[in-house]
């Protein structure tokens, strides 16, 4: 929901970024405000995910050039931990398996740790048990997956609900949900959808990674990105997305490249 | 073995010993007799042979031990903490001597110290005290033989299950005694026990602990063993194991080694008719200058046998864990199916891991399966918990943790499982 009094939450300017010497990000701008849903659309390999690790500031990453702001913040000072403590969520879209950690006790450290940054009371295992149970039936997830390793022996499906009911755990300033939807049946995706929409707030802003228009028909985005070689090179609405589905990614990247032609020119 | 390097530290303490009483059993005191002219005749290994290329046990040549003649009188008191609730049974043994007040027996079978049990068990004993743990060639155990005075006896009776289990705490308490414990399970057919041998230091001493342990299952016996070495870290600790395992029998065992600064564990199971079953899981946990060092080997004699191994070391600081696991599949052991997994962990570039499986195989129709990874923390996970909020301290403590917690999860008694799980939780975290 676009809103006038909307703050802005995240701000990304002329964002470049390498990973083993290779530049992936080739300059990214984006600004996120409160109350927003932005998609982030595109082909494989266009650094859709390489952008939301480096976000959460995933180590394999160097910065090279730009800047990335939350709520004031120089963002890519901070390690990660301080960046989920601040409110920065990245729901993977390979979610890691842990073998040997149960994933309550996963949930309840991350819960915890949370809660402190926040000044308030952490949870006893009891308490924070009852606690995770509601925000799992909500996602009709099964307790028996509190007893499990986390993400171990998961399907695809139970991995992705896993991740929302960390983000759920967490409420985070902003979620950026990385294919999401990508390993899910359609109930599933019906089910995590409305989770998402059921987190999504006039106080935060949700970013979802996709490359298919399907998530979008269950959450209504205010903007839709197109990334391509590692930059943004186009902007638009949600009839954006529909046009993608019908047409392709190619027109956009020829467009792209005409005006970035004449702009040389 | 090695006859270069000299040992007058051990010769001296062979020669220093006070005689023991004879005991009223005449094949007790051959079996000691023999053990002291072995014990004469070995040297102490060193380095140069191939057993022990990796553990220098030199230091421990070096220090004047001595066994201890009074005890530190300790009440129950001062041992409360490391109380078993759930024991049936306790035997416990400070700087080696038998210590009868700390102990009690509500099993319901024997459980009672070698000294007293001897001559009245001596038959059930006979055949099994010092035939297992060989010392023909192994100076460690046949020290322990010829010092051989006191020590456990467990006497399971024929299909009696003991649900409760029996705690073995050997405590140590003085600076440079010498200790030799020694412990005889004999499970007779088709019973069922547990036995927890624990060893703990009351004190940071530099002393010597030489165990050594045999194990008999008869036919379709089931003995769960647990064993947990928690020296002091100035201290040496040596033991040996030996397990027998008759027809259809079942044997579990899970070690863990937390302290010493030099230990040495060689556990010998073997399968000597067809149809026996082991599961045998091992963990070290070290820091600093530690050195932990396990031999094992698994004796698949005769046809249809399972053996399972799982062997775990978490490695911090400069120290330094052994691991060789030796699978023997004999000729004629046919149908044998055995595993085992040596997964090591290194904590810093300093820390070292020598690991080792050893297969010799002399049967065609076996399945053996083997593999050995040494790394260091997953980057992706150390990531993903941090992306939750988890410092890096503690995203790394908490992975080592569960890679050590796996083993500790299968310890059959709870109390002892929690404590454990406690001291690695303290141990793993920075
Ligand atoms: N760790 C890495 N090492 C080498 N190349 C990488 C690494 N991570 C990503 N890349 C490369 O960066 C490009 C963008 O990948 P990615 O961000 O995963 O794209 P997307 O999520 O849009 O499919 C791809 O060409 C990929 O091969
Ligand atoms: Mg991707």
């Amino acid at each position: 929901m676009i809103d006038q009094d909307s703050k802005v939450l995240l701000e990304v300017r002329g964002l470049r970024a390498t990973v083993n010497g290779i530049e992936i990000l080739k300059g990214i701008d984006l600004a996120v405000s409160s109350g927003e849903i932005h998609a982030i659309m595109g082909p494989n390999g266009s650094g859709k995910s390489t952008f939301a690790k480096v976000l959460a500031g995933h180590p394999a990453y160097q910065v090279t050039d730009g800047t990335v702001f939350f709520e004031g913040r120089n963002l890519l000072e901070l390690a990660p931990e301080a960046r989920a403590r601040l409110g920065v969520f990245l729901g993977f879209q390979y979610p890691i398996e842990i073998p040997g950690v149960a994933n309550s006790q996963f949930l309840r450290l991350a819960y915890n740790t949370v809660q402190t940054e926040r000044g308030k009371d952490e949870l006893d295992p009891l308490e924070f048990d009852d606690f995770v149970r509601e925000k799992m039936k909500l996602l009709e997830m099964n307790p028996d997956f509190l007893d499990r390793s986390v993400n171990e022996g998961f399907s695809g499906g139970e991995k992705k609900r896993n991740e929302i009911l960390q983000m759920a755990l967490l409420e985070p300033k902003i979620g950026i949900l990385d294919e999401t939807d990508s390993g899910l049946d359609i109930d599933a995706l019906r089910i995590v959808a409305s989770g998402v929409n059921r987190l999504a707030s006039k106080d935060n802003a949700i970013v979802l990674i996709t490359h298919y228009q399907r998530l979008l028909n269950y959450i209504t985005p205010d903007y839709v990105h197109v990334m391509d070689a590692g930059r943004i090179i186009r902007t638009g609405g949600k009839e954006l997305a529909l046009e993608l589905e019908t047409r392709g990614y190619d027109w956009v990247s020829a467009e792209y490249k005409q005006t970035a032609t004449r702009a040389t020119a | 073995m090695n006859t270069a390097t000299s040992n007058g530290t051990l010769e001296s303490l062979l020669r220093g010993q006070p005689a023991l009483p004879a005991s009223p059993l005449a094949w007790l005191n051959r079996l000691r007799a023999e053990a002291v002219d072995r014990a004469g005749a070995l040297t102490v290994p060193s380095t140069r042979d191939e057993d022990w290329r990796f553990t220098d046990i030199s230091p421990l040549t070096k220090m004047p031990f001595h066994p201890v003649s009074s005890p530190s009188p300790l009440d129950a008191g001062e041992i409360a903490g490391l109380a078993l609730p759930e024991a049936g049974a306790r035997l416990v043994f400070v700087d080696g001597v038998y210590a009868p007040h700390l102990s009690y027996n509500e099993a319901g079978i024997v459980v009672e110290n070698l000294a007293a049990g001897s001559s009245r068990h001596g038959t059930a004993i006979e055949p099994h005290l010092g035939r297992h743990a060989g010392f023909g060639d192994n100076i460690f155990a046949a020290l322990n033989t010829a010092f051989l005075r006191d020590g456990a006896l467990i006497v399971v009776p024929c299909s009696v299950s003991v649900a409760a289990p029996v705690h073995l705490l050997f405590i140590a308490t003085q600076p440079e005694a010498v200790s030799y414990p020694r412990c005889l399970v004999v499970a007779e057919s088709g019973s069922t026990v547990t036995v927890v041998e624990d060893f703990v230091a009351l004190q940071d001493a530099a002393y010597f602990t030489n165990a050594v342990s045999e194990i008999a299952l008869a036919d379709s016996a089931s003995v769960r063993h647990v064993r947990v070495q928690r020296d002091s870290s100035a201290a040496f600790h040596i033991a040996n194991c030996a397990v027998s395992l008759a027809c259809a029998s079942r044997y579990q065992a899970v070690s863990i080694a937390l302290g010493a600064r030099i230990s040495r564990h060689n556990l010998n199971v073997l399968q000597a008719s067809k149809g026996a079953e082991c599961v045998i899981d091992g963990l070290a946990l070290i820091t600093g200058h530690q050195l932990a060092d396990t031999h094992s080997l698994v004796d698949h004699a005769q046809p249809h046998g399972v053996s399972r191994q799982s062997h775990k070391c978490i490695v911090d600081g400069a120290a330094h864990a052994v691991f060789n696991g030796k699978i023997m599949v004999r000729p004629g052991a046919q149908r044998t199916d055995s595993s085992q997994s040596s997964r090591n962990l290194l904590l810093t570039g300093k820390a070292r891991i020598d690991t080792k499986p050893q297969l010799e195989i002399f049967a065609d129709d076996v399945k053996c399966a083997h593999g050995a990874t040494v790394g260091q923390l997953d980057d992706e996970e150390v990531f993903y918990l941090r992306s939750r909020g988890l410092s890096d301290a503690a995203a790394r403590n908490l992975l080592t943790y569960a890679f050590g917690a796996e083993i500790i999860d299968r310890i059959p008694v709870a109390t002892l499982r929690q404590r454990l799980e406690q001291i690695v939780l303290a141990q793993t975290h920075r």
